[in-house]
């Protein structure tokens, strides 16, 4: 019961938290200097043609009815058209987002895989070599700038050593068509094409280690500090008294109470490497949002660039709730204070 | 005589920070008998708590290093003891209530989970056989026997849910789970306000006689120690300064120390000691 009051209270704020974004980014996208009809028509037009255009757009009416037919658009899932690609920004997006999401979820896997660990060894081991050795892993991770490790690492194992490919999703001579859920890993799987699923997990190694090193770094830091206090408090000594053995008091008695700080910056590190995954795209030639995004900046594609913010804010707004939902299921002094408040 | 359930003999620990050493305890011995309930006062950084935690192995080495003594549980040397047999009877044989109950259990998980899992581990090294249905009931059963109306909802609750008091019965009834012989119980109920605190104590005391257990009362309250021990040791700066019957030693302290340790507890009344009050309840 007090677990669904909390659930209804966060799906509330994030659908709100949704309304203010699409109010601002239409905003913005009002605000920006320049006529959109002009722009697309180009200075040869006539000012009729222009006036017809702006019509046929909307862009006579007043300012909270274009709002409304902005909204309307939305809910049908139409962003309008990209004038970089010529193509609908939706079908854009759906792609290039699927592709993102993939090597987001596994930097996010290989993050948590590496991280994790490394926090609780240096945690359990404080001051001695373990802590030491993680603290240096965590460190060269975090400070080693993305570019320069993605650049790195596919010089080393794409052109010295020859064991990774280095660019794309798939090898082009073996064509696949991810129409499931658009993640190749995932669509593969359940299309029963096993040797698609290593291919794809082999195109993807190398990028997710690029974005993954500074999460994880992250995590490691953020565990070891967070378990260490947790470890000084009294119900651990407690623990001890009552006979719980060693193994358990780190794993489950410690982790558990800690777990919501790495949780809660797992959650914005992903949301974030949504958009900030171009680094990576552009090195690995990834088909992804980010790289997409960057693009259509550069371009003043207006349409595209509001999708594109719209989605990964709806998206950043989604991981966060999800986020907010686990920590509830972690912590139950979260939950049970958030349904009363 | 009979050989104690505990007997700490001559026990000296120091310890180690930043290159220097300091000597803690310097020859404690006292014993507690089967079935008694025995007293352990002085004040804060006295020794109390390095005393207790030597006697349940929960010193950290290093820091700490005991330089001599030995602790005698039911005639075996402890401070010999493999590390598997200090294990086995830590939160059985042995089992402790601690002082803070706000901060004492883990917020995370329900106290059914808490108690089951301390059961399961206990078992494990007891060699036990019982299952989670067992394990269970066992939970509720000790929960009752703490007074709690309600052992079902109890078990089913975050520590966040439950009051102070119950928070403190909560823990003892932790310690009773597998029937331990020996209870450490250090300053219960301190951190509650008096009327819990004496209702834990109550509690306390009725237990240990209802269930036939050794109590070993670590406290700086003199109050405490008048409503609960049969015997008193008295600590000062990592020795045991006096050791007497409670009655004979509230009515003629014979050490300086705790005479001032008496003439230190508040009083309530202007003029009238902790010793005469002491004295007139012992009429009534």
């Amino acid at each position: 019961m007090e677990f669904l009051l909390f659930l209804l209270r966060r799906v509330l704020w994030s659908l709100l938290v949704l309304v203010g974004l699409s109010v601002v980014i239409f905003l913005i996208a009002r605000a920006v200097p320049g006529d959109p009809a002009r722009m697309a028509l180009g200075p040869t037009a006539t000012q009729e043609q222009v006036t017809d255009l702006r019509h046929k757009l909307g862009l006579d009416r007043p300012l909270i009815t274009q709002y409304g037919l902005f909204v309307a658009a939305l809910s049908h899932g139409d962003l309008g058209r990209s004038l970089l690609t010529e193509r609908a920004v939706t079908d854009d997006i759906r792609e290039s987002f699927a592709a993102t999401l993939e090597l987001v979820l596994a930097t996010i896997f290989l993050a948590l895989a590496a991280g994790l660990p490394l926090g609780i060894a240096a945690a359990r081991w404080k001051d001695r070599w373990p802590d030491t050795a993680s603290r240096l892993v965590a460190i060269l991770g975090a400070v080693t700038p993305t570019f320069f490790l993605a650049l790195l690492l596919q010089l080393l194992a794409g052109y010295v050593l020859h064991v990774l490919p280095t660019t794309g999703r798939l090898d082009p001579a073996d064509p696949f068509h991810a129409d499931i859920t658009g993640l190749i890993t995932l669509d593969s799987l359940l299309e029963g094409r096993f040797a698609v699923t290593l291919d794809a997990l082999r195109h993807l190694l190398l990028p997710a280690t690029a974005l993954a090193a500074a999460t994880m770094g992250q995590m490691a830091r953020l565990t070891r500090a967070s378990m260490l206090e947790v470890m000084s408090q009294d119900y651990i000594e407690a623990a001890r008294a009552f006979g719980i053995p060693d193994w358990l008091r780190v794993l489950k008695y410690t982790l558990r109470p800690s777990f919501v700080a790495p949780l809660t910056i797992l959650g914005l590190e992903f949301a974030s490497m949504i958009g900030n995954a171009f680094v990576v795209e552009l090195v690995f030639s990834w088909p992804g949002m980010a790289a997409y995004g960057i693009r259509t900046i550069l371009q003043k594609d207006l349409n595209a660039v509001m999708g594109v913010v719209m989605v990964s804010g709806a998206f950043f707004v989604g991981v966060n709730l999800v986020i907010d939902l686990l920590v509830g299921l972690v912590d139950p002094r979260i939950r049970i204070r958030g349904a009363r408040a | 005589m009979t050989e104690p359930l505990l007997s700490v003999r001559n026990l000296s620990v120091e310890f180690t920070t930043y290159g220097r050493t300091n000597a803690v305890l310097h020859g404690v011995t006292l014993a507690v008998p089967e079935r008694s309930q025995v007293a352990l006062v002085g004040e804060s950084g006295s020794g109390k708590t390095v005393t207790m935690k030597a006697i349940m192995g929960l010193l950290r080495e290093p820091p700490a290093r005991v330089t001599a003594g030995e602790i005698l549980f039911d005639g075996r040397d402890l401070l010999r003891a493999s590390r598997a047999e200090r294990d086995r009877l830590r939160g059985t044989a042995m089992a402790m209530i601690f002082q803070d109950p706000m901060s004492s259990l883990n917020p995370v998980f329900t106290v059914a989970d808490q108690m089951g899992t301390i059961l399961k581990y206990a078992d494990r090294r007891l060699g036990r056989q019982r299952g989670r249905a067992g394990r269970r009931a066992r939970v509720h059963e000790v929960l009752a026997q703490v007074r709690m109306r309600d052992p079902e909802r109890v078990a089913a609750s975050y520590p966040i849910m439950l009051s102070g008091g119950m928070k403190q019965r909560v823990l003892i009834a932790m310690a009773l789970l597998s029937q331990p012989r020996l209870l450490i119980a250090d300053e219960p109920g301190t951190a509650l306000d008096v009327t819990t605190q004496a209702q834990i104590l109550k509690l306390l005391k009725d237990l240990v006689e209802e269930q036939h257990l050794a109590l070993l009362m670590i406290t700086h309250n003199l109050g405490v120690v008048r409503e609960t021990s049969h015997y008193v040791h008295v600590m000062h700066r990592g020795r045991i300064v006096e050791a007497a019957e409670a009655q004979a030693l509230f009515a003629a302290p014979r050490e300086d120390y705790t005479r001032n340790l008496i003439a230190s507890v508040p009083r309530l009344t202007g003029g009238t000691s902790f010793a005469t009050l002491a004295r007139t309840d012992d009429e009534t």
